[in-house]
């Protein structure tokens, strides 16, 4: 890649100085901020705060609330990435053969990465509303079949698959452009080598989409970590007792509903720490074996 | 027994038409070359063989048995890319073994297949490398290590040198006409590059948008070349063209310029008053004095190959060529003369670029 160079520097930093003014407004300043508030204990009603050390962080690790709502994000993460990137990955696969309309198609399925979070968390409470939505005729067919509004584990099913249909378009995208950037040539060797379609895709396909696929899991799962807010917000609540209740949601909750700021910054800051040791081990560890020279 | 048969086989990309009914029959073990610039169709010809490419009208056999709806595994052909199409992730030697791997053969007789047939083609050493790390030769070799593996009744190569250097070529192109001799398949081999195609093939077909201008042996298709076009690609330097007309009164082609070139009076009598288009290989030709020639001439510029000089010249506003043993330099618009001999003469048709025989070549070649 070529790289320009700009003798005059204050051209540089004068074109670099509004990004750099909104990374810092946007995110070193609430990151220190939150960081500060995380090692004091902060009045609710403001009026002083008083330094505390990592009493924050021992509280939240003892609370039995703190360790569900970690299990209930760990399960949403893997959930919502395995089913994201599973459906990415078949829609993805068959876009790249070719067929009859497969550019509508595409087109079609990069729209939902378009529509916010809360948008989509709606249509679906509509779908799966078991009194009134399309889950009501299966209701109506298997009386107590579904009820996410009683029942935890179907409020989590709700929520993964809104979350999952979200991320659906994003890792659709690059499975598509991993596939297309594969010469063709590679596929047509295994064709006279005699493997059929399905062969050629778990021999030839697969194996050379190895690094999209690292790639997008880091995303996927950050994501599913950070971005979920809109959806359980919109859709549970956090609710039916907790069942929902994501540590991103958790953090809303118990700073702007329960009023406990310092409690909440502690959470933030132990998320952001999860994220980017997700995504260090990723890319440092696993990625480092799906390259091919 | 695997000859391939190809009847009036036509190619469409929506409506543009790129191959035009085109007829081929190429014998069991046979070598042929399929021979055009880019862009004339060759490749896609190749590929309808391999099963690649849909068949839009028309018809191909291979051994007998009509494949147009075949899938490439199922027509029995193995096929050598242009960019080699190795398995980045795989080893050399599962690059090699795939087709055997696919094909459902135990481990260990793979193994031992795959060792023996990179010991032929001098692997042996690179089994566990990746293809990543292997320099373009190799690569070729791997390529055609994983073709020759599956013993396959027909070899498709598709441009398979192109991406090498000059010396590599013409070792790698030896090494297929080994290889061949040793296999006996039926080979098809698909290139632009003449050199690659005089010296690998049995027979030669030459290709021009779409269609087929000539097929023969390599000496058929230099001595008696069917069209302009044919004529004008095989051959390097280049052949002459000069533009004339047939005179009976003259028994000859009379050039614009006005110098005449006899032709057998018979020949000259059923096509009297004809525009054709005169051709002369520039091997064939020699200078001499300005007006003892068969024509003269303006002195452009020189070149010097080595064994031989290539003097370039101009008559009237036709750029005109000598190769001879000839060396002596001139300088720039000096008049000088061209013998051409009448069996060195190529007679075409000026509006359709067809050849029209005045003689028998072969025989007038035997004679000069």
């Amino acid at each position: 890649m070529r790289r320009a160079y700009f003798k005059n520097n204050w051209i540089a930093a004068l074109v670099v100085a509004p990004q750099l003014l909104i990374i810092f407004v946007f995110f070193y300043w609430p990151s220190s901020q939150a960081l500060y508030w995380a090692f004091t204990l902060e009045q609710p009603w403001g009026g002083g705060n008083e330094w505390v050390w990592f009493e924050n962080f021992a509280y939240l690790l003892s609370d039995d609330r703190y360790w569900q709502s970690v299990r209930v994000s760990t399960v949403y993460a893997l959930a919502t990435t395995a089913l994201a990137m599973g459906m990415a990955l078949i829609l993805a696969l068959f876009a790249d053969r070719q067929l009859r309309g497969y550019k509508s198609f595409r087109i079609g399925l990069i729209w939902p990465y378009a529509v916010a979070a809360p948008a989509i968390g709606l249509a679906f409470r509509f779908i799966f509303n078991p009194s009134a939505g399309v889950a009501s005729y299966l209701n109506y067919a298997f009386p107590d079949f579904w009820d996410p509004i009683m029942n935890g584990s179907h409020a989590m099913t709700m929520v993964i698959i809104a979350g999952a249909w979200k991320q659906v378009s994003y890792s659709f995208i690059f499975f598509l452009a991993g596939l297309q950037s594969i010469p063709r040539s590679l596929t047509e060797a295994a064709a006279m080598d005699g493997a059929r379609p399905m062969r050629r895709m778990m021999d030839i396909q697969l194996p050379l989409l190895t690094p999209t696929f690292f790639f997008l899991l880091v995303i996927n799962i950050t994501d599913s970590f950070t971005d979920s807010f809109g959806i359980v917000d919109t859709m549970t609540s956090g609710g039916p007792a907790r069942a929902t209740n994501l540590m991103v949601y958790k953090i809303y909750e118990d700073g702007f509903r329960g009023l406990d700021y310092s409690g909440a910054a502690a959470q933030s800051i132990i998320l952001m720490i999860l994220v980017i040791s997700l995504t260090f081990i990723q890319f440092r560890y696993v990625e480092r074996r799906v390259h091919y020279t | 027994m695997a000859d391939i048969s190809i009847r009036d086989v036509r190619k469409s990309y929506g409506k543009d038409e790129v191959i035009h009914g085109v007829n081929l029959d190429i014998q069991t073990g046979e070598f042929v070359v399929i021979l055009g610039p880019s862009g004339c169709g060759k490749s896609t010809l190749l590929r309808m063989i391999a099963g690649l490419e849909d068949i839009t009208s028309g018809e191909i056999t291979i051994a007998e048995k009509v494949v147009n709806h075949l899938e490439p595994r199922e027509r029995g052909c193995a096929m050598v890319f242009q960019n080699y199409a190795l398995y980045p992730h795989m080893t050399v030697a599962d690059n090699i073994g795939y087709a055997l791997k696919v094909a459902g053969m135990p481990t260990a007789e793979r193994i031992e297949k795959v060792k023996q047939v990179a010991s032929s083609v001098g692997l042996t050493e690179f089994l566990d490398r990746r293809p990543g790390v292997l320099s373009g030769g190799q690569r070729q070799r791997v390529a055609m290590a994983r073709a020759i593996i599956r013993e396959p009744e027909v070899f498709l190569f598709d441009e398979p040198l192109s991406n090498l250097d000059a010396k590599l070529r013409v070792q790698m192109r030896h090494e297929i006409r080994r290889i061949h001799n040793r296999v006996k398949a039926t080979s098809v081999f698909v290139t632009h590059d003449q050199h690659e195609g005089m010296t690998l093939a049995d027979r030669m077909v030459i290709m021009n948008k779409g269609t087929i201008d000539q097929v023969g042996t390599p000496e058929e298709v230099y001595n008696a070349p069917a069209t302009t076009y044919v004529a004008g690609f095989i051959g390097s330097p280049a052949m002459n063209f000069l533009p004339g007309r047939v005179l009976a009164s003259h028994a000859a082609v009379v050039l614009e310029e006005g110098s005449s070139l006899p032709i057998p009076s018979q020949a000259a009598q059923t096509m009297d008053g004809k525009l054709v288009q005169i051709g002369a290989r520039p091997e064939a030709l020699s200078l001499c004095r300005p007006g003892s020639g068969t024509l003269t001439a303006t002195f452009e510029f020189y070149e010097e190959l080595g064994s031989e000089g290539l003097h370039h010249l101009k008559i009237e506003d036709v750029q005109f060529s000598v190769l001879s043993e000839n060396k002596m330099r001139l300088d720039e618009g000096t008049q000088i003369g061209v013998t051409i001999p009448q069996e060195a003469l190529h007679i075409f048709d000026a509006d359709t670029g067809r050849r029209i025989e005045i003689s028998d070549p072969i025989h007038a070649i035997e004679t000069a």
